[in-house]
């Protein structure tokens, strides 16, 4: 009799276990792969449906550029950076990451306004929003990214974040070296 | 509002005075936007009479109450005003993200009047709407237009332009978004050049607000499901339009050499699967697209390189199939030509097989070549004639009125294929019944698109596939896609995502947009009032049953070769039970019961 809830007890040590390790609970990023990227901006409508309740596309955190002449469109947001310069600038820790979290979280009534953050995103990424009066910042919408969701090509991808996913983004990363050294010849 | 803005913006050119008017809130409850509210405020403002190319005239953008919104594959806007080509109603829908910006900016519709005293394009970001010069545009082409413009306004501005097509009167000419996307057919492109507009610059930061966010969500995921799993949405996607050549040719619809025949031996180089394989570089999907059947192409052949986007089917059965030629870089160029240069892609190559036609059969008299071999079958012919009649050089001054005006003018429009002296496109009438009644019934003139039979006469889609050769029940089904066409045009939608979604998806997304209750059946309808309002516009403006027909190589000169030999169209024979399902007399005029019906009359 006395062995039910020791053996209770373990699974349940074991489902944490899990959960820390390899199970859903699993950190996961959001993979861009511009060459599937049509230009539809579905991903920017769904973004700021679901952060603004309306269709305003100067609300949305991810941003699609299109060159016309090329054919080419690529979409732009927040990388959460490992070392997120948006972070280290914000004098009152509005932007912040909790411990062992990938994600920089924004906390709205600690923000004063002062658009630092926006400055120092080395991509540009941070954009303040004049009318919510707030950086729009991407919180990956709690964990089920919307944009991702209605990307009708996969040029958004929501996957966990392994070694082989953090090779693919320094792969990545690569192209955009190569495409900066020829620029700056 | 909710998905309609609530303001409609009109600029007269003559004086310079900008306005800005409330959207009426019925109008737009019964004509949905686009389309419909367009074409009955034009209705409402223009007598039927004016001149097409006068000040008179008015040019109407509308985007739809989806325009802006997560509605799949609905980001498009409708350009109305009279044709100077039918001198009917002229209708051009574009997808890109125009429409959205305008959406965004805060207007339902840009209403222009008048005609400036130089050149001159808009700028309009959000509320701040001005006229500038644009003398130092006028010549340009729509790509460096398109780069200019942006580069004196806001990079991340969106330009629909014309090319010199429109500005010299081209009667096909097209109005041109982000380069590439046209409003092209019926000429709407040669009045903006009238009024002496080169471009329109919209940079828009506002929203459209959602009555039922939760209620929209479900709709358009349900409706993208479809979209999602719709074989032909799926083709479209993976060759872009121009996966039609090879359907059509199996058919032996499709037509060849002006029409002389309906089958094309080497078709399959032109086709969407030898696009893909040769000059695509990448997939494009306009505003708010699931489907992505756009195509970016590159030609390196040192005789027809450059980049740009297309062709679509059309332009590749117009400028292939029905030139003779089988030449994939050279229909590509011609294709990125008409772009360049503002032109239709559909009535730009059907006029120049006319040509060619008449030159072939000796009734164009040879001194009036301008010096070229006009044959059937050669590349280097369709780009340099497609130059001349988008720069008004030589032939291409008489190329630019279109082929009925070009071979009447020999005596001969016998030799032109249009319905209402617009170009028929790439669907042959003589073994696909159905689209020919629409051809010879459009109200825009000779088109496929606003009654896309095709889709149950050869496509089969969303599971019904009637006999194309057969006529019995086609009028109704004629009548059933013009009127779903005019509905989804004036909500904002493309055509395409009913390769997947019926009225009810459309239905359930507008009102939960619009928080206005619409039925499936309220949404068809809102087609047929738009449709009949095109009716009556036309017959004032002087067409009649008489015109509602196609060129008599269709009803009298059997299909040659291939599949569909020995057929010919039947027109005559559907057209009084056409009249008779539309509530029309049987001279096609709409009866008084119809029109209070559809809260046309009261």
């Amino acid at each position: 009799m006395s062995s039910a809830p020791r053996l209770s007890k373990l699974s349940f040590r074991l489902r944490l276990w899990l959960s820390n390790c390899v199970s859903e609970d699993m950190a996961k990023v959001l993979m861009i792969h511009p060459e599937k990227c049509t230009g539809c901006q579905n991903c920017m409508l769904a973004c700021s449906l679901h952060h603004e309740g309306q269709f305003r596309m100067a609300a949305s955190r991810i941003h699609v550029y299109t060159w016309e002449r090329e054919g080419i469109s690529v979409p732009m947001m927040c990388q959460q950076c490992d070392t997120a310069a948006c972070m280290k600038v914000c004098p009152t820790a509005a932007l912040h990451r909790s411990p062992g979290e990938l994600l920089v979280d924004f906390t709205q009534n600690k923000c004063i306004g002062c658009h630092m953050c926006t400055i120092a995103c080395p991509f540009g990424n941070m954009v303040y929003d004049a009318i919510s009066q707030a950086p729009l910042k991407c919180d990956t919408c709690d964990g089920d990214p919307s944009c991702v969701k209605y990307c009708p090509t996969q040029a958004l991808e929501w996957v966990d974040d392994n070694v082989s996913t953090r090779n693919r983004k320094k792969n990545y990363a690569a192209k955009f070296k190569i495409a900066f050294g020829e620029g700056s010849l | 509002m909710n998905g309609w803005i609530g303001t409609v913006l009109r600029i007269d050119l003559t004086t310079g005075k900008i306005t800005k008017e409330p959207l009426v809130k019925d109008d737009a409850v019964l004509f949905l936007g686009a389309r419909g509210l367009a074409t009955k405020m034009f209705t409402d403002e223009v007598p039927a009479s004016v001149e097409p190319l006068s000040p008179e005239n008015k040019l109407i953008f509308a985007p739809g109450p989806f325009t802006g919104t997560l509605a799949p594959s609905a980001g498009r806007y409708h350009v109305v005003a009279k044709s100077p080509l039918t001198n009917g109603i002229a209708g051009a829908n574009s997808g890109g993200v125009f429409g959205a910006a305008v959406k965004y900016a805060g207007y339902d519709a840009l209403v222009l009047e008048g005609k400036a005293e130089k050149p001159v394009y808009l700028w309009i970001k959000d509320g701040h709407v001005e006229i500038r010069d644009a003398s130092h545009l006028w010549g340009k082409w729509v790509p460096d237009t398109t780069d200019l413009v942006r580069s004196e306004t806001d990079d991340d501005a969106s330009v629909a332009c014309i090319g010199p097509a429109g500005e010299k009167l081209v009667l096909f000419a097209s109005i041109q978004n982000e380069m590439h996307r046209a409003a092209g057919r019926g000429g709407v492109g040669a009045v903006m050049g009238s009024k002496n507009l080169k471009a329109i610059a919209v940079r828009g930061t506002g929203g459209v607000r959602v009555a039922d966010v939760k209620a929209l969500e479900a709709a358009v995921w349900a409706a993208r499901a479809k979209v999602a799993a719709h074989p032909v949405a799926q083709g479209l996607n993976r060759h872009g339009t121009d996966i039609l050549v090879n359907i059509l040719n199996e058919t032996g619809c499709l037509p060849t050499r002006n029409y002389q025949d309906g089958h094309f031996p080497t078709a399959d180089k032109v086709g969407g699967e030898s696009l893909t394989a040769k000059v695509l570089t990448r997939k494009k999907g306009c505003f708010a697209c699931v489907i992505s059947c756009g195509r970016v192409t590159r030609v390196n052949e040192p005789k027809f390189a450059g980049e740009g986007e297309g062709p679509e089917y059309e332009a590749a059965w117009g400028y292939g199939p029905d030139c003779g030629v089988d030449n994939l870089d050279a229909v590509t160029k011609a294709n990125h030509l008409c772009n360049e240069l503002g032109l239709d892609s559909i009535s730009a190559p059907v006029t120049i097989a006319c040509a060619i036609d008449m030159a072939e059969s000796g009734v164009l008299p040879a001194n009036e070549f301008d010096g070229l071999d006009l044959r059937w079958g050669s590349g280097e012919l369709i780009v340099e004639l497609t130059r001349r009649t988008g720069l008004r050089q030589g032939i291409g001054d008489k190329l630019a009125l279109g082929s009925y005006r070009f071979a009447e003018m020999y005596g001969h429009p016998e030799y032109s294929m249009t319905a209402k002296k617009q170009e028929i496109p790439a669907y042959d009438a003589r073994g696909i019944q159905g689209i020919g009644l629409e051809y010879a019934t459009c109200n825009r003139g000779g088109c496929h698109v606003k009654g896309y039979t095709i889709a149950a006469e050869v496509l089969a889609a969303n599971n019904v596939r009637l006999d194309p050769r057969e006529i019995k029940g086609k009028p109704g089904l004629v009548k059933a896609f013009q009127d779903m066409t005019a509905a989804v045009d004036a909500s904002g939608g493309c055509i395409f995502g009913t390769f997947g979604m019926v009225a009810d998806d459309y239905a359930a997304m507008l009102s939960a947009l619009t928080g206005v209750p619409y039925s499936p059946a309220d949404y068809v309808k809102a087609g047929e009032r738009i449709w009949n309002l095109e009716r009556l516009f036309n017959l004032k403006a002087g067409l009649s049953a008489k015109d509602d027909t196609l060129p008599e190589r269709m009803l009298k000169s059997p299909i040659k070769t291939g599949p569909s030999k020995g057929l010919v169209s039947r027109v005559p024979e559907m057209l009084p039970e056409y009249y008779s399902v539309r509530g029309w007399d049987d001279k096609g005029v709409p009866s008084l019961e119809k029109l209070l019906e559809l809260q046309l009359a009261s």
